[in-house]
């Protein structure tokens, strides 16, 4: 047993942590410390500079351009970017296409769809959920009919994050009504150009517009488009959730939002003294921690476990739940650490590119907007509803 | 014992009821938060009308109830359809300190707020004071006749629709003392008086208040406001309190009616024994937050150490349930729940907000040990 980084990992970590004092642009940063919205042209800044440094693909093997590290520097890695205030890397095409195309594309899928993810040509969006397959997910309904060397779609996706920025969508589609649910599910890859394909958005309670509806209209889709075998799509599905659920403990974003609630309290007054210095509110931020410095090590164990070759299995539902308990109490915190400035509505002052002078403290303006969004970390990427049924189902054998 | 409402009362729940469902609709209120006012002023004289204002004030005032259980009632009808007028602060807080402290001239103002013709804004929450009633930083100078205020105030609730402010400041004493704080009324388009407006979450509108000064004119004693804030600040308590009860039950069934409709795997959600169990658990929390309100309603004219812990205690439990339903509620309903568009959003919003409002569960938490416990 032991705690510590071994001598490679801590250089690894300098590495890392000078590559974010010299390369991640300020003002790129100040917007994700302020919790402000970063826009596309921010997102796709930081996507290329990555890129540049070959830091982009952490996951990905070397042989399809990926940075080739273990579990152990990829966590590093997240951990500095987390540390520095770095926008979080857009997964959808990087996290979790990418890895079902090397394992199950074909080579032309391949070598087209991977360098175009790199290059942040192609910018993809998750087609999985439905007004109807939610946790649910085996109860996809949008279908894809085979009509010579096309598809022809039809249905609705929804909850799509940042769909309004992509040109490219992954879906589950349904090829097939025998036998069970499962087995009638394909991969499918669709332009968003094409014609038929509409995209809503969906104004979430904090009046961002994150999410979108897209609907299919007859959507005719190359039939080389197909990831892997027809009716296949349900095993790609679980592959690509496994590697969704890589930093699933989000260990630091937590400590970044810690960090901030501490800062908030030292600055805000109760009773002529330092929020901080109350004992009940400090008691507080105390129970929070302690359960993040212990979360911190559980994280650790799986991930070192996955360095030595175990894939991650159930355990990162134990991480998902702690995780976002966790994140959700520090936002309520943050929440009751501001007093009455919680209430004004600030929208105006978080959009991108707005010089709306704050109402009130200036670290005020992004907190109520964000304890609401983050209850989305509960039910997103399979609620933690579903992670506890996989756990006793997976883990206790129950 | 009898926990059965009044004939009198029955009629005012019912009316009430009626009014607001015909009235407040989910398209009505989203056009009063696209509007710059923060509430409709038709509906708000309907209110006027049907005699809900006049049922927040005693005979003596002009209004014909005004008992902490009159208070409970219509707060209650209100929260359940997710209102968003500001009848805590022209009303309660507003129409309570004039009635409280005012002469017979200045109390005309309470027959205009009784009528509907008024509106009015308590100016009191400075940007550091957070949930302290006694912490008053603005001061206030004799200036010939009258006064003149200088300081800032936070989150004025009304201020941007308000006729009149009623504004607190210091004549004396330390920034804590209960001793030295007055009160005063200021007109709205008062000399070296500037207020930056802007929208709540979960509805209505404040301001941020900067006060030069601003020529006032003295309510009640120099100096002895406090009591009777703190008397106006345990019904506005009463009154968030019930409003939030309202709001808790009309989640309630929002989210029941989800459970009982939505299917995945087949089944109703609501056929799963961990959510059955989990909006079990709700269910008895808000029977929980009925109850305290009942308490407070039934003692918020007592006298002041009985009134005290009674206002803590209800403040304290109304903050920690309202929480567990917001998230409970969200949670059982899934990505539906995050979304502005459906209902369960707005009233989760104003929910949450009941408890950034006259002290949160914390600050209730530590006034329920001073005043009962230790």
């Amino acid at each position: 047993m032991d705690l510590k980084y071994t001598q490679e990992q801590l250089a690894f970590k300098d590495e890392i942590a000078t590559f974010m004092k010299e390369k991640l642009p300020k003002p790129i940063s100040d917007r994700i410390r302020q919790g402000q919205e970063l826009g596309k042209a921010g997102y796709e800044q930081w996507h290329a500079i990555l890129n540049e440094a070959g830091y982009l693909a952490a996951n990905w093997p070397k042989e399809f351009g990926g940075a080739g590290w273990d579990a152990v520097q990829r966590h590093i890695f997240e951990d500095e970017m987390s540390k520095a205030h770095a926008p979080r890397i857009v997964p959808f095409g990087l996290s979790m296409l990418g890895p079902v195309l090397q394992a199950f594309g074909s080579k032309e899928q391949q070598d087209y769809y991977l360098p175009r993810i790199l290059s942040g040509e192609d910018w993809w969006c998750q087609g999985y959920s439905e007004p109807g397959a939610g946790s649910d997910l085996a109860a996809v309904r949008t279908s894809a009919v085979r009509e010579g060397d096309h598809y022809i779609v039809n249905g609705q996706k929804t909850w799509t994050t940042l769909g309004q920025f992509a040109n490219k969508i992954f879906c589950l589609v349904r090829t097939s009504k025998e036998g069970k649910l499962q087995e009638g599910i394909s991969f499918l890859l669709v332009d968003m150009e094409t014609p038929g394909i509409e995209v809503r958005p969906i104004v979430l309670i904090d009046g961002t517009p994150e999410v979108n509806e897209v609907f299919f209209d007859n959507v005719k889709v190359p039939a080389e488009n197909l990831v892997g075998e027809e009716n296949k799509g349900w095993t790609y599905a679980k592959y690509l959730l496994t590697h969704e659920r890589t930093n699933i403990a989000g260990v630091g974003a937590s400590t970044a939002a810690l960090e901030n609630l501490k800062r908030i309290a030292r600055l805000e007054q109760d009773g002529g003294k330092p929020l901080i210095e109350n004992p009940h509110f400090a008691a507080r931020i105390a129970r929070v921690e302690i359960e993040l410095m212990a979360m911190s090590t559980t994280n650790l164990r799986v991930v070192s476990q996955a360095a030595a070759g175990q894939a991650p299995g159930a355990e990162s539902s134990m991480l998902k739940i702690k995780g976002t308990v966790v994140r959700q109490e520090l936002n309520a915190l943050t929440r009751m650490a501001i007093g009455p400035y919680a209430m004004p509505f600030a929208s105006e002052a978080m959009e991108e590119g707005s010089n709306a002078e704050p109402v009130g403290p200036d670290y005020a303006a992004p907190v109520t907007g964000q304890y609401f969004n983050n209850r989305k970390l509960s039910i997103f990427g399979g609620s933690n509803e579903i992670q506890r049924s996989i756990i006793s189902k997976a883990i206790l054998q129950l | 014992m009898n926990f059965d409402l009044t004939d009198e009362r029955q009629m005012l729940q019912d009316g009430l009821r009626r009014l607001l469902a015909d009235s407040y609709t989910p398209d009505a209120r989203k056009a009063i938060e696209a509007g710059d006012n923060g509430f409709s002023p038709d509906i708000w004289n309907s209110l006027a009308e049907m005699g809900v204002i006049g049922a927040l004030f005693g005979e003596d005032d002009g209004g014909f109830a005004g008992a902490g259980f009159d208070v409970a009632l219509v707060f209650e009808e209100l929260g359940r359809v997710g209102a968003v007028d500001p009848l805590i602060d022209t009303a309660v807080l507003g129409g309570g300190l004039v009635a409280a402290l005012g002469d017979a001239q200045q109390k005309e103002l309470v027959e205009g707020v009784i009528g509907g013709g008024v509106q009015l804004a308590f100016a009191h929450v400075e940007p550091t004071s957070r949930y302290d009633l006694s912490r008053v930083d603005a001061t206030a100078e004799k200036a010939g006749e009258g006064y003149e205020i200088t300081g800032r105030k936070a989150v004025v609730v009304n201020a941007p629709a308000a006729n009149h402010l009623l504004v607190t400041a210091r004549t004396s004493g330390k920034a804590s003392a209960e001793n030295g704080i007055s009160l005063f009324l200021v007109a709205a388009d008062a000399a070296g008086l500037r207020l930056r407006n802007y929208p709540l979450v979960g509805g209505g509108q404040a301001s941020e208040v900067v006060l030069d000064k601003v020529p006032a004119t003295l309510v009640g004693p120099e100096g002895g406001a406090y009591e009777a804030i703190a008397a106006v600040n345990a019904r506005a308590v009463l009154a968030i309190s019930a409003e939030a009860l309202g709001l808790m039950e009309a989640i309630k069934e929002l989210t029941i009616d989800y459970l009982k409709t939505r299917k995945q795997f087949g089944v109703p959600i609501g056929k799963f024994q961990v959510l059955q169990h989990r909006m079990s658990d709700v269910a008895l929390e808000v029977e929980q937050a009925r109850s305290a309100v009942i308490n407070l309603a039934g003692h918020v004219d007592a006298a002041p150490e009985v009134r005290d812990v009674h206002v803590s205690a209800t403040k304290n439990l109304i903050g920690t349930v309202a929480r567990q339903v917001v998230e409970e509620s969200i949670q059982m309903h899934g990505g539906i729940g995050m979304t502005n568009e459906y209902e369960l959003g707005h009233l989760a919003k104003r929910l949450t907000m009941v408890d950034h409002r006259f002290g949160d569960a914390d600050h209730h938490l530590e006034r329920f040990i001073a005043l009962a416990v230790a």
